[in-house]
């Protein structure tokens, strides 16, 4: 009976598993779309073009509004990130004013800065935004579509961009807008149009194009390691199956002896 | 050490005899890792080592990220922001301190669901039953105080639903309340004190690791047939078990690498699956997020607390008969700290004299069936108070209190048990004969003396 | 198996020496992180160099900036400073050596070997008195014009050299360079 229950249970899982649809609904009602980004998976890496895209996305559209502040302008330089040349990242950073710790005063940003807050408050910060949504739940509160598909944060700012259906409520004398990737309404107004920006390396700036540029690039802030940590779980994961493999063969002959006495008396 | 007749360590050397009248400690290590285990461990048998390595990482990682970590309400998140990021190899020490903490947890059930399938609680072993269950209280304490240190919105909520169940208390409930947390709410004051005593309890579960082994070791490890080991001679003794140096350290050190590699991918390829996104949100003591969850390990006992609300008919019987003085908050808190509480008396709850679940048919199934409410009390934890879940939560509160307090005072009466082995020896022989015969054509016989 | 026993034994041995071998390997990729991780940290490594803008240090004034923890003072100096300096006998010097890290060294501590190269004007140094470590006094304080440290009495003259008291050093010169004409790079 009680190999019945856990095959019962392990059946279950497996059907829930299989039956997952690709539109995955977000826990309260909101609509996500399974974006496929270049670092999903245990081999993704970033794109360091999208990158770079998404930086001018946000220095363009979100910077208005929204802060990066636990960002530093040098790490826009690693090799595994936007990879942007020093000199570059220098001049980038020279356009943005932050408050110097020892004198208090207004100045031009260098290297070694963070990015600024947030200008409006009721904005929030966008560092840790990938990190600290998920983009898909359940089903039922079982976790497998997080396991099969990630998180999902990267894929709910992206749907969220993309999510405004131009319905406005007002509310106590302030305006809100309707987002599917939400499930509801928000405060902050659509800001994608097609041609808002103009990328650099020519690519056309649709906003589906904007929307997953500055979603990686905001991975990318959340996770500016991702593609290290990821590298090193391989080494990790090879090198103990290997000495698993070591240890597995030493207990055997270490056990061998014992085992043939009791087999053999 | 373990009454179990064995070789003693004897100094050799001038240095070994030296220093063996004078502070006997490498005797002391050499018979613990000598001490005679019985032969027919079984794999749920490892669960031990990979508990000791789990603490182990706790403190080293800790001891680490704590150099760089800032115990202060307005710089906490960004000094873990500041390891994940500018601190070499950071990220690698916060992933692995963070998921550590739910190996730790995931070990120590699989540990103390052993514990009660195998009967290892039963006579003489009681005690180390109860200080294992002082290491779990003292693990839930340092997990708990741990999750508070990130200054996230869950971390600061989490602290707040919690410390809020001691006001829970009739009369001094708010005075303790008040205590624990060092204000009216949750902070800075908060945080420092947890930051001191999650640094500190660590080595205290240290210290009570050390008595729980020298507690099971003085008994004797127990073992899958619950048949004690023979310690009528040295002899009869060797044919029961085997020194735990060379055969257990190796068996458990392959099995601690199968569940290291396992626990690495998760910590390098999804190292936030276990978390929630919430907490990478600063603290706000204004906004509460929609739904505050516990870390995993926390959610069964959460379900239970959650479960008695003022319409369930125990909790209006109890506030009837104490004079209004049990309402349904303080309920729920009796409930989740007697669901810990029962798990400690299942030495004298249990009245069955067969020692091991194996050969205990109807135990069996009740046993099987407490795993599953568990697992469906922690699912219903995580899901929101409201509609299905407060029932199916409610049922697997009662199953929980059914199993310990009903379930199993009654089965040693009613069961009927089939016959244990004679002896270990007799055991590992079926086990080792049986899995020949499984796995291959038979070995060359050799005739019998 | 037919093989002798000492085959056995050392296949046997092989086995446990390479498991051995496997566990130490890993036992040192896992404590490498954990000293690694005392290694500064990227944004200390980052203020390894700095860039200051001295646009705005007039002739005759001091900016001091905190670089790698400690005081480096950039003085713009006059000529008056700069024709002092040069006046002196170098024979008298305390420190015969220019302490400058841009030198190879044991360069003579000419006023040239002090202030940067080309631009005598600037004279780029760590504030901190070769003494015991206090930050002198500037704005031509001591016997000397230049600088005097409050702490034991030691008088630097207006190429921060020292001329009277206790510190064994002229003040040293760090590793510094112009970018163009209004930053200088230092480190």
């Amino acid at each position: 009976m009680t190999i019945m229950i856990r095959k019962l249970a392990l059946s279950a899982l497996t059907a829930l598993t299989l039956g997952s649809a690709p539109a995955l609904a977000a826990g309260e009602g909101g609509h996500i779309e399974d974006f496929a980004f270049s670092f999903e998976g245990p081999f993704g890496t970033y794109d360091r073009a999208q990158l770079q895209r998404g930086l001018q996305v946000y220095t363009e559209v979100c910077s208005a509004c929204h802060g990066l502040h636990l960002v530093t302008f040098r790490s826009l330089t690693d090799e595994t990130g936007p990879g942007l040349d020093p000199d570059v990242m220098r001049a980038y950073a020279g356009t943005m004013q932050v408050q110097d710790a020892t004198t208090g005063e207004y100045r031009a940003a260098g290297g070694p800065d963070h990015f600024p807050t947030s200008a409006m408050e009721t904005a929030p910060d966008l560092s840790l935004m990938a990190k600290a949504r998920a983009g898909f739940h359940g089903p039922y509160g079982l976790g497998i579509n997080q396991l099969i598909h990630g998180m999902g944060g990267a894929e709910y700012i992206a749907s969220f961009l993309l999510g405004f259906t131009g319905e406005e409520t007002e509310q106590g004398g302030a305006i809100f807008y309707e987002n599917t990737a939400f499930g509801g309404n928000v405060s902050m107004p659509p800001q994608l149009e097609e041609g808002l920006v103009t990328y650099s390396d020519g690519t056309e700036a649709t906003p589906e194009q904007m929307a997953q540029d500055v979603a990686a690039f905001l991975m990318w802030s959340a996770e500016p390691h991702m593609t290290q940590r990821k590298m090193w779980g391989f080494v990790g994961v090879i090198f103990l199956t290997l000495l698993a493999s070591l240890l597995y063969l030493t207990n055997k002959r270490l056990w061998a002896p014992i085992k043939d006495a009791a087999k053999h008396s | 050490m373990s009454g179990i007749p064995h070789d003693h360590y004897e100094p050799k050397t001038g240095v070994e005899k030296w220093l063996h009248r004078r502070l006997p400690i490498v005797g002391l290590i050499y018979d613990t890792l000598m001490i005679p285990t019985p032969k027919n461990l079984n794999w749920w048998w490892i669960w031990g080592i990979v508990l000791a390595f789990c603490l182990v990482l706790q403190i080293v990682t800790g001891i680490v990220l704590v150099m760089h970590y800032t115990p202060e309400a307005t710089m906490a998140f960004a000094s873990v922001e500041h390891i994940m990021r500018d601190v070499n190899g950071g990220y690698m020490l916060r992933y692995l301190h963070a998921n550590g903490a739910s190996l730790f947890f995931f070990a120590v059930y699989i540990h103390i669901f052993r514990g009660l399938y195998y009967g290892s609680y039963k006579t003489p072993r009681e005690v180390t039953w109860i200080i294992g269950m002082l290491i779990y209280l003292a693990m839930m304490a340092t997990g708990f105080m741990g999750y508070v240190l990130p200054w996230g919105q869950m971390s600061f909520w989490g602290a707040t639903v919690i410390t809020g169940l001691f006001g829970a208390i009739p009369g001094i409930g708010p005075i303790i309340q008040e205590w624990l947390l060092g204000g009216p709410a949750v902070g800075n004051y908060t945080l420092n004190r947890f930051f001191s005593l999650h640094y500190l309890l660590p080595f205290v579960i240290a210290g009570l690791v050390i008595l729980h082994i020298w507690a099971f070791h003085h008994t004797g490890n127990n073992n899958p047939s619950g048949v004690e080991v023979r310690r009528g001679s040295k002899e009869e003794a060797e044919k029961d078990t085997l020194p735990f140096w060379p055969y257990f350290v190796i068996k458990d050190l392959f099995a601690l690498v199968v569940v290291l590699a396992v626990f690495w991918a998760i910590v390098a390829f999804m190292p936030n699956f276990l978390g929630h996104p919430d907490n990478y949100i600063i603290a706000n003591p204004l906004a509460t997020p929609a739904h505050i969850v516990p870390e995993w390990y926390f959610l069964p006992f959460y379900a239970i607390l959650r479960a008695f609300t003022a319409d369930v008919w125990v909790v209006i019987a109890a506030n009837w008969l104490s004079f209004g003085i049990i309402d349904a908050k303080f309920f729920g808190v009796l409930a989740m700290f007697g669901a810990i509480a029962v798990m400690v008396l299942t030495p004298w709850l249990d009245t069955s004299s067969v020692r091991s679940g194996r050969y205990r048919p109807m135990f069996k199934s009740f046993f099987w069936l407490l795993v599953v409410d568990f697992v469906v009390l922690m699912w219903a934890g995580a899901m929101p108070a409201e509609g299905i879940y407060t029932n199916i939560a409610l049922i697997g509160a009662a199953y929980w209190f059914g199993y310990f307090l009903v379930i199993l005072p009654l089965l040693g009466v009613l069961e009927r048990p089939t016959t244990p082995p004679a002896t270990i020896e007799q055991d590992f022989k079926a086990k080792v004969k049986a899995h020949a015969k499984k796995s291959g054509p038979a070995p060359e016989k050799i005739p019998a003396e | 198996m037919s093989h002798a026993d000492d085959n056995a034994g050392t296949r046997r041995d092989f086995l446990y020496y390479a498991t051995a071998g496997a566990g130490v390997v890993a036992t040192g990729a896992a404590v490498w992180p954990l000293v690694n991780q005392m290694n500064p940290s990227a944004d200390v490594q980052a203020l390894s160099s700095i860039f200051v803008d001295i646009s705005g240090v007039a002739v005759g004034t001091q900016l001091t900036v905190n670089f790698l923890g400690k005081p480096v003072f950039i003085r713009h100096r006059t000529q008056e400073e700069i024709d002092a300096a040069k006046a002196v006998d170098l024979s008298t010097l305390i420190d015969q050596s220019a302490e400058n890290a841009n030198l190879p060294a044991g360069s003579p501590a000419t006023d040239e070997n002090r202030a940067v190269a080309g631009k005598e004007e600037w004279l780029i140094m760590t504030g901190v008195c070769t003494h015991l470590g206090c930050v002198p006094l500037g704005n031509g304080a001591g016997d000397f014009g230049g600088w005097f440290c409050p702490c034991h009495g030691s008088h630097y003259d207006t190429a921060g050299r020292i001329r009277r008291g206790p510190a064994p050093q002229n003040l040293h010169i760090p590793v510094v360079s112009f970018v163009d004409d209004t930053t200088i790079q230092l480190g």
